[in-house]
């Protein structure tokens, strides 16, 4: 769809969320049947049921397709460089604690080039929101595999199927100090809402993975079809476990149809917050 | 300014800013009182000699100021936390060296791209690679120009002297602000690690300027964040103004939105590199020492540039004309004073000791096509008096 065929609509007819969104950056990149604008959608529900003020609001976001969260949010907003958003974010949470500064991320950025930076930022117990939303490989360069692709699951870097042990995001965040840690999926609008607010009105680093579909890449190398199969999976397999005792086991293989995803709300604990 | 009796400064008064009075003090730690005494709000680093000293200074003296020290898990990590503070409006430092410098690339090209302003302090030892962590070099010259991909401007002092550690560090701050660009202080081994007297004067004559500002109200109009005024400098709104700011590393418009194309990106680099060459006059500072008559210039700066004032003292005493210009930003290099040097004519050749294999000297072999001598040490020592004597007698 291109933007000059876009009617301006009369002002009755804007979407309260509208005020939250930079619909003049619309249309979006994102593919179709991509989870991302849904997590951006409940980002902006989020900011406007957290009771802080908007202008309050700070959206950080490293490079991927997810990086691109930060541009369509109507916030103060910085996409910055691979794997630094939380560096970035931490410089303004610290300097401006007044500030609720949420990282959209993806599990490329976050957690393979921005690894070092995860886990000290939990350590430290910074003030902030990170989202990851989790797709199991790189989108935005083509469907190369990374440190979530599930073994034997194919990506253009793996043609024969990826051999290295994926990341469990919940229990890394747990052992190295996030003080929330949930898991959802892009099924689960309500649950990563509420998620999202409870993480906004807590003071620490808390942390929600959110499953979401690449259908493009991801999708593709591994037959699962258009976003619509992924949902399709997610409400077939997926158990709630909230404040399960141990999240060692919840790794995700979406290709093992015997494996249940595990979600819920896991940890959510008091810790002194950083700096305070 | 009265002078107070030197005072020992390894118990700083806490609460104090500015540090009024004469010290003996340490290079590293007068590059740290002058990033205090300019108004530092954040400092985010990690330890690595032989700038480890700035940090320290700054951890033991910025949390009863009110500003945030934070020692990061990198430099990688550093760089992005100061960029992220001065999105925030924070006056941000970090301290580094060869080794860090490197890891922080990147990110200094954010930095140019966001326009977001910030001030490094790369206290340079022999390299490449680890080098001699503990002794000195010179060669992170133009990596500090160049360091990161393409093109963009930047500002980089090279203080000879634990004063001008301090002096420049307050300058850079105020340059970053009024540019908005990463600033450096190139500072080596030796001015790091030397002890002298350094005078801090009051604090209203640091001459501190601050940022320019949005001109209206954050619900009057839509804030263009990099719409440039004919200074060619946009004003800044910070996160938490209310200006619903976007920021990004990709080519963008006047609003900050990425725009992939090239004539928007050629505007804009053209603009970085602009705002800096095109003021490069006003920015660029330097000294000279009997140069006016001068047939021989030497032409140093920092550590080297120690040893070259003796030389040429020497050699005046010998009856010999010859002259020092130490540049003090060596980006922008003051190209302008130099060609009018070669322009009067009475300077036959250039002499230009360095701690490094010969990066400045090929600044003033782009300038003119004079005899341009070299001296250089790879690192771990600096060109004694004596050998730069040496080649003016020749």
């Amino acid at each position: 769809m291109s933007a000059t065929e876009q009617t301006i609509q009369p002002a009755a007819n804007i979407h309260p969320i509208d005020r939250l969104l930079r619909a003049d950056r619309l249309p979006h990149i994102l593919c179709a049947g991509c989870g991302i604008g849904t997590v951006i959608h409940g980002y902006a529900n989020s900011i406007a049921a957290s009771g802080i003020d908007e202008n309050n609001h700070v959206c950080v976001s490293g490079i991927g397709c997810s990086g691109r969260a930060a541009g369509y949010v109507n916030v103060d907003s910085y996409h910055t460089t691979h794997g630094r958003a939380l560096p970035f974010a931490l410089g303004i949470a610290v300097h401006k604690p007044e500030l609720n500064v949420t990282v959209i991320s993806g599990d490329g950025d976050l957690t393979a080039i921005g690894g070092n930076h995860f886990i000290h930022a939990a350590r430290r117990n910074v003030n902030l929101n990170v989202i990851c939303i989790n797709n199991f490989n790189y989108g935005m360069t083509g469907g190369q595999v990374g440190p979530t692709t599930p073994i034997g699951a194919k990506g253009t870097t793996a043609p024969f199927g990826a051999v290295e042990r994926p990341f469990n995001l919940p229990y890394l965040a747990k052992a190295t100090g996030a003080i929330f840690v949930a898991r959802w999926t892009i099924l689960h609008v309500r649950e990563f809402h509420e998620a999202l607010v409870r993480s906004m009105q807590k003071p620490g680093f808390c942390f929600i993975e959110i499953l979401a579909p690449c259908p493009t890449s991801f999708g593709k190398s591994n037959k699962i079809g258009d976003g619509l199969h992924e949902v399709e999976i997610y409400r077939e397999r997926c158990q709630v476990q909230n404040g399960a005792p141990h999240l060692n086991d919840f790794d995700i293989d979406l290709l093992d149809e015997s494996k249940p995803i595990v979600v819920g709300n896991f940890v959510d604990v008091e810790r002194d917050a950083f700096m305070e | 300014m009265a002078a107070s009796p030197a005072k020992n400064t390894s118990a700083p008064e806490a609460g104090t800013r500015v540090l009024t009075g004469d010290h003996f003090m340490l290079g590293d730690h007068a590059c740290a009182e002058g990033a205090i005494a300019a108004g530092l709000d954040f400092f985010g680093g990690y330890p690595i000699t032989p700038s480890t000293e700035i940090a320290e200074r700054v951890a033991r003296r910025l949390p009863a100021l009110g500003g945030k020290f934070v020692q990061m898990e990198d430099e990688l990590g550093s760089i992005a936390a100061i960029i992220g503070a001065s999105a925030a409006g924070a006056r941000s430092f970090t301290a580094t060296s060869g080794p860090g410098f490197s890891l922080m690339m990147e990110n200094i090209g954010l930095a140019a791209m966001m326009e977001l302003p910030c001030v490094i302090a790369d206290v340079q030892r022999a390299s490449p690679s680890t080098g001699l962590p503990t002794m000195v070099g010179q060669s992170d010259i133009l990596q500090a120009r160049w360091g990161s991909h393409g093109d963009y401007g930047i500002i980089a002092y090279c203080p000879a002297s634990p004063q001008e550690c301090f002096d420049l560090t307050v300058r850079a701050f105020n340059d970053a602000d009024r540019y908005r660009v990463p600033v450096f202080i190139l500072m080596d081994e030796i001015v790091g690690h030397m002890t002298e007297r350094v005078r801090i004067p009051e604090p209203e004559d640091l001459h501190l300027i601050g940022r320019k500002g949005p001109r209206h109200a954050p619900d009057a109009e839509p804030f263009l964040s990099f719409a440039p005024d004919e200074d060619m400098i946009p004003p800044i709104a910070h996160a938490g103004e209310g200006y619903r700011v976007h920021m990004t590393g990709l080519t963008h418009d006047e609003r900050g939105y990425p725009a992939m194309t090239a004539e928007v990106h050629n505007s804009l680099v053209n603009r970085l590199v602009d705002k800096i060459r095109l003021n490069a006059d006003d920015i660029a500072m330097y000294e000279e020492v009997d140069t006016e008559d001068a047939d021989t210039i030497v032409v140093a700066f920092g550590c080297t540039a120690r040893s070259a004032r003796h030389a040429v003292a020497q050699a005046r005493d010998e009856g010999l004309k010859c002259g020092l210009l130490r540049p003090i930003t060596v980006w922008p290099f003051p190209e302008t004073r130099i060609r009018e040097i070669i322009e009067v004519g009475n300077v036959k050749r250039f002499i230009v000791p360095e701690v490094n294999l010969g990066q400045l000297r090929r600044e003033i072999e782009r300038l003119t096509h004079l005899p341009v001598k070299r001296l250089n040490h790879a690192g771990g020592a600096m060109p004694s008096p004596d050998e730069i004597l040496e080649l003016i007698r020749t």
